[in-house]
């Protein structure tokens, strides 16, 4: 669908050269959610808005549908433009025009007859819903409404990939998951691949399927969003985790120094299917110990859930080794912390 | 009325406001087309531009800010030899305009690109992204969005215009200024110049209420 091939891209700044993007390779399957997240100058801004030619890479090429976007002559290219919509974190709407006017402008440039853009508009509306709200202005919106409009504008043309640049970023938490939620509909009904880029776990833990984490212009690791998070590699990569995971490891720290005289304080790593599942019960059922939960945390992504809990495990020493590897055999990680 | 100015002849200060307006309506009308090219022009060759040309924009730059520096009075005389030319005189309410049009169009012009600056450049990203090409960005993109600074910008630019037509007059232009000069303050008829005045200053109030009441119903940044 998307292919990014050995992309790199060079400014130069006022001190020397800048490499925003070096030699990054990758492939967004159809149909799928892919985040890039990274801190500001991850160069993940620059690798979006290049796979819609805003930029042109250095070196490198990239491929959507086979059509390369960073070799195409303008005309073409802003055909290809209108396949591929965009939405941002400041939503860029036009203010001189209202609701319905802002979502009629790509359909204006595109050439669709007056009659027909009418009527798609309204159907957008009612897809981002805003009813009611057509002839309102941009500036007596709130932000999750703007962001609703951007999101209509861009799908004007039914556009085969959706890339998303810091579209939440700008929104409050409830707001966030509410268009999270859109985007989401959008990509089950409409089967349009989605490219997000944010600096945020939350929002990749909560749509993405797939992610990309980026640091100085390079992409560091590269996965399934549950991989990722059950078993991150780069440092930087456990930093985001920890972003949704929140003070957990601090809160071990400290319940660890309480408890460490008995030495039977365990970390249970959980992988999807088996968070829903009594293994806990079972294992105080079948050998005769004491559980007692210090800490724990579930976190839901897109494609199941998995946690981790701290417990203390009190009992007889053979049957706590027992029940370690009981719950081995289901599959659940246990740690000595 | 005869009383309070004996002096003035109605019908004579008729034709002057006729001229004047004659004078302020033509030459607004072309620096507003001039100017909004010549702005445009400065705003997309200029840095980061949809049509960067370092060349061309200093080259604009240098052009605008000349005309906009030289004293209007002596752009009329510096111009005299260009107006004959054109106009085929340098009297009356039509030798008035050439100056009047090359003195306020750099003027416009500056105010028309601080107006297309205020655009967030997002919007014209936005555009871009959407396929847009050149033409249809200034045409539905900066153009509208930059209309209520336009509008304020035409505004004071016609002002400004009312100011030299008067300036205009004392040199043979016709209209007001040219009453107030000649018969006014030549012949010692304060109740021309008086009444001269009053007129200029309801001409240009009345365009600024109807500036702002424009430019406020066409602002919708709230």
């Amino acid at each position: 669908m998307i292919e990014i091939q050995q992309v790199s891209k060079t400014y130069n700044g006022k001190n020397g050269q800048v490499h925003a993007v070096k030699n990054v390779s990758l492939t967004v399957r159809k149909g799928e959610i892919f985040g890039m997240i990274g801190y500001s100058g991850a160069g993940k801004s620059t690798l979006l808005r290049m796979l819609n030619g805003l930029e042109t890479p250095t070196d490198g090429e990239i491929l959507i549908d086979g059509v390369s976007i960073s070799k195409s002559k303008a005309s073409q290219l802003r055909k290809e433009r209108q396949k591929i919509g965009m939405i941002f974190q400041h939503f860029n709407l036009l203010w001189s025009r209202t609701v319905l006017e802002n979502i009629l402008f790509p359909l204006e440039i595109a050439g669709v007859p007056k009659k027909q853009r009418v009527e798609r508009a309204k159907e957008l509306v009612r897809l981002v819903g805003l009813e009611g709200r057509e002839s309102a202005y941009p500036s007596e919106l709130s932000g999750g409404q703007k962001q609703r409009v951007g999101i209509a504008r861009a799908l004007a043309n039914k556009p085969k990939v959706l890339l998303c640049d810091e579209a939440t970023s700008a929104l409050d938490p409830e707001t966030t998951d509410s268009i999270l939620s859109l985007l989401t509909e959008i990509n089950r009904e409409l089967g349009i691949t989605i490219v997000l880029i944010t600096h945020e776990m939350h929002v990749i833990q909560k749509i993405c399927q797939r992610v990309a984490v980026m640091e100085n212009g390079e992409v560091v690791e590269l996965g399934e969003v549950l991989e990722v998070f059950t078993n991150p590699k780069q440092d930087i990569t456990k930093k985001f985790v920890k972003q949704v995971k929140g003070t957990e490891d601090l809160f071990i720290t400290e319940l660890t120094h309480d408890t460490s005289s008995n030495g039977n304080t365990k970390k249970l790593t959980f992988t999807q299917s088996h968070v829903q599942q009594p293994h806990i019960s079972e294992a105080v059922k079948l050998f005769d110990i004491e559980i007692n939960i210090l800490n724990g945390k579930i976190v839901q992504t897109s494609e199941g859930s998995y946690g981790t809990l701290l417990v203390q495990m009190i009992g007889k020493t053979e049957n706590v080794e027992n029940a370690v590897s009981y719950l081995q055999t289901q599959q659940v990680e246990v740690e000595v912390v | 009325m005869t009383k309070l100015f004996p002096n003035v002849d109605w019908n004579i200060m008729l034709t002057a406001t006729k001229e004047t307006l004659y004078m302020t309506i033509i030459s607004i009308i072309a620096t507003f087309v001039l100017g909004l090219i010549l702005g445009l022009l400065l705003f997309l060759t200029g840095k980061d531009g949809l049509l960067e040309n370092k060349l061309s924009n200093t080259f604009l730059a240098a052009f605008i800010n000349i005309f906009r520096s030289i004293p209007f009075m002596i752009l009329i005389i510096l111009l005299i030899p260009f107006t004959t030319i054109i106009v085929g005189s340098m009297l009356g309410s039509n030798a008035a305009l050439p100056a009047l049009i090359v003195g306020a169009a750099p003027f416009f012009a500056r105010m028309v690109e601080i107006g297309l600056r205020e655009i967030d450049k997002g919007v014209i990203e936005a555009a871009k992204a959407m396929g847009a090409s050149t033409i249809t960005i200034i045409l539905k993109v900066l153009i509208p969005e930059a209309l209520p600074a336009i509008l304020s910008g035409i505004t004071v630019t016609t002002i400004a215009i009312v100011g030299y037509t008067a300036m205009a007059g004392v040199i043979g232009g016709g209209g007001l200024g040219n009453l107030a000069y000649m018969e006014g303050y030549q012949r010692g008829n304060n109740d021309v110049t008086f009444v001269a005045t009053v007129i200029i200053l309801i001409i240009v109030f009345v365009i600024q209420i109807f500036g702002d009441i424009f430019t406020r119903k066409i602002d919708k940044r709230g």
